[in-house]
């Protein structure tokens, strides 16, 4: 059984759907900006990826809208998106044979502050009936899997920014299991006051006002990430189902990993290295097969460092092609690792590296290659993707262009899709 | 005295639960039972929230959630508003 991918649905702050993401995404459209969704003034961080130009009522019936927080009017919309790339109807399919697995870090947050307003200022009964299921971190699964029929195996994971990697890691282990097809990934936003607030005391989000300067992983001045809100869905089906219907594959998941860091103030190594390591293993290749690593970039100079250290220890010192284009959008959450796997489908699909933006000086502890302009490496054909959350969480996720030796390439599977 | 009307029932209803522009709900749906309309329990007891709220009556939950239809709902508040005022 092998794990391909046969559809992206994607929402970002710089393009909803493949096309206008990835376009901008290669031209290194940074969409980091003063937060609009309320008025940052009163809190210490006031920049954010917002995705500005999503209509919910375009994409739901007017039914939805009252139970759903924004995360999932997102999440539902990019299922569809998802769906239709890969050509796929689930109602085709027996319900029990098809699943859904979601990260999510946060929930819906928005909702849930809405409501706790409520609570205060007008009393327990004017509380939403939704709120028992609207704020919950499976409500995205939920909502997807009744949305779509996807009645087979469910999941909902909470890894904070490791997340979105790691439903797609369970998504693999569905397929194997003999489920024939998975939407997984990860849709996040916490763009309100509450969720903002919530995030402050970790420490991790930076403080500047200007968004050429907020988010520079990498970089000597690097203070801290930038919040985004979005993801993407993926479409996961077993090889050959995919090839008997004969869609575009974007890709194999070929490895997977996961490891937790040890506990603070422990003189063990964190286990980034590690876990990259294993995601190696777990696909069957060794270093030099891997043509470029998605990085988590976190933005934090500790965090920086360990990542990159773990990627020159593994790869060798500027060994391999580093980029982290969530500079462009900011970190999204549990959204993130399902987005950074879309995008390296698409890298390896156009044979183009996108960009990391923002960062000039690297940071002399930081001995990485980092892809600061597109590029096109000679060969394009692996890629690993890294994330690291709160928590001490390390996931790592191995992802190739089809395998020609078993015919999944076809003449489609390199030409610029048209959505 | 306070009547809760069909239009007043429908106003609140696509307030609490959204409207589908799909499914016609009007008075000749007056015995159409709200599941058969897409309204699910939730959705119900939002409807029912708003109304104890707009009404100031109190609807025990366990009878109002037995008026499965616009009609038997109706009479239902109608009836606990005339008792209590």
């Amino acid at each position: 059984m092998t794990a391909v991918i046969t559809g992206l649905g994607i929402a970002a702050p710089n393009g909803l759907g493949v096309a206008d993401y990835w376009r901008a995404t290669v031209e290194g459209t940074s969409r980091i900006d003063r937060i609009t969704r309320f008025d940052p003034d009163r809190y210490p961080v006031r920049l954010a990826g917002e995705i500005r130009d999503f209509s919910p009522e375009q994409h739901l019936s007017g039914r939805l809208l009252p139970q759903t927080d924004r995360i999932t009017q997102l999440a539902l919309a990019v299922s569809d998106w998802a769906l239709a790339d890969a050509g796929a109807e689930p109602a085709a399919l027996h319900d029990f044979d098809t699943g859904i697995v979601t990260a999510c870090s946060a929930g819906g947050f928005e909702f849930g502050q809405r409501e706790l307003a409520k609570l205060w200022h007008d009393g327990p009964q004017h509380v939403s009936a939704y709120m028992s299921f609207s704020w919950f971190y499976a409500v995205n699964t939920g909502q997807i899997s009744i949305r779509h029929s996807l009645r087979g195996p469910a999941a909902a994971l909470v890894s904070d920014q490791a997340g979105g990697l790691d439903a797609i890691g369970q998504a693999r282990r569905q397929i194997r299991a003999g489920t024939k097809l998975v939407i997984a990934g990860g849709v996040e936003s916490t763009l309100c006051p509450m969720a903002l607030i919530s995030q402050l005391p970790a420490g991790n989000l930076s403080t500047r006002d200007d968004p050429a300067t907020a988010y520079l992983p990498f970089d000597v001045d690097a203070t801290g990430g930038v919040i985004g809100e979005g993801g993407a869905l993926l479409v996961v089906e077993d090889a050959a189902a995919a090839r008997a219907r004969g869609v575009r594959i974007y890709g194999e998941i070929a490895g997977y990993a996961a490891a937790l860091d040890p506990r603070p103030g422990s003189a063990r190594p964190p286990a980034v290295a590690r876990t990259i390591r294993q995601s190696l293993a777990d696909a069957g290749i060794v270093p030099s097969d891997v043509d470029v690593v998605f990085a988590d970039a976190a933005g934090l100079p500790v965090a920086d460092r360990q990542e990159a250290h773990a990627i020159a220890e593994v790869f060798g010192p500027h060994g391999i092609p580093v980029t982290a284009p969530k500079t462009m959008i900011g970190r999204l959450n549990s959204g993130m690792g399902a987005l950074d796997v879309a995008t390296a489908l698409l890298a390896i699909r156009d044979g183009v590296v996108p960009p990391t933006v923002g960062t000039t000086r690297i940071d002399p502890n930081c001995q990485i290659d980092l892809v600061t302009a597109a590029r096109r490496p000679a060969r394009l054909a692996t890629a690993l993707v890294l994330a690291r959350g709160v928590g001490g969480f390390n996931t790592a996720v191995v992802v190739r262009a089809p395998s020609t030796e078993t015919g999944e390439i076809d003449d489609h599977a390199y030409l610029p899709t048209a959505s | 005295m306070t009547t809760l009307t069909f239009p007043r029932l429908r106003e609140l209803i696509l307030e609490a639960a959204g409207d589908d522009e799909s499914i016609i709900f009007d008075e000749s749906r007056l015995d159409a039972t709200f599941e058969s309309m897409g309204y699910d329990s939730l959705a119900f007891m939002e409807t029912v929230s708003r109304i104890e709220r707009t009404y100031g009556v109190d609807l025990p939950e366990e009878d109002v959630m037995a008026q499965k239809t616009p009609r038997a709902l109706l009479d239902f508040v109608n009836d606990r508003i005339a008792t209590t005022e």
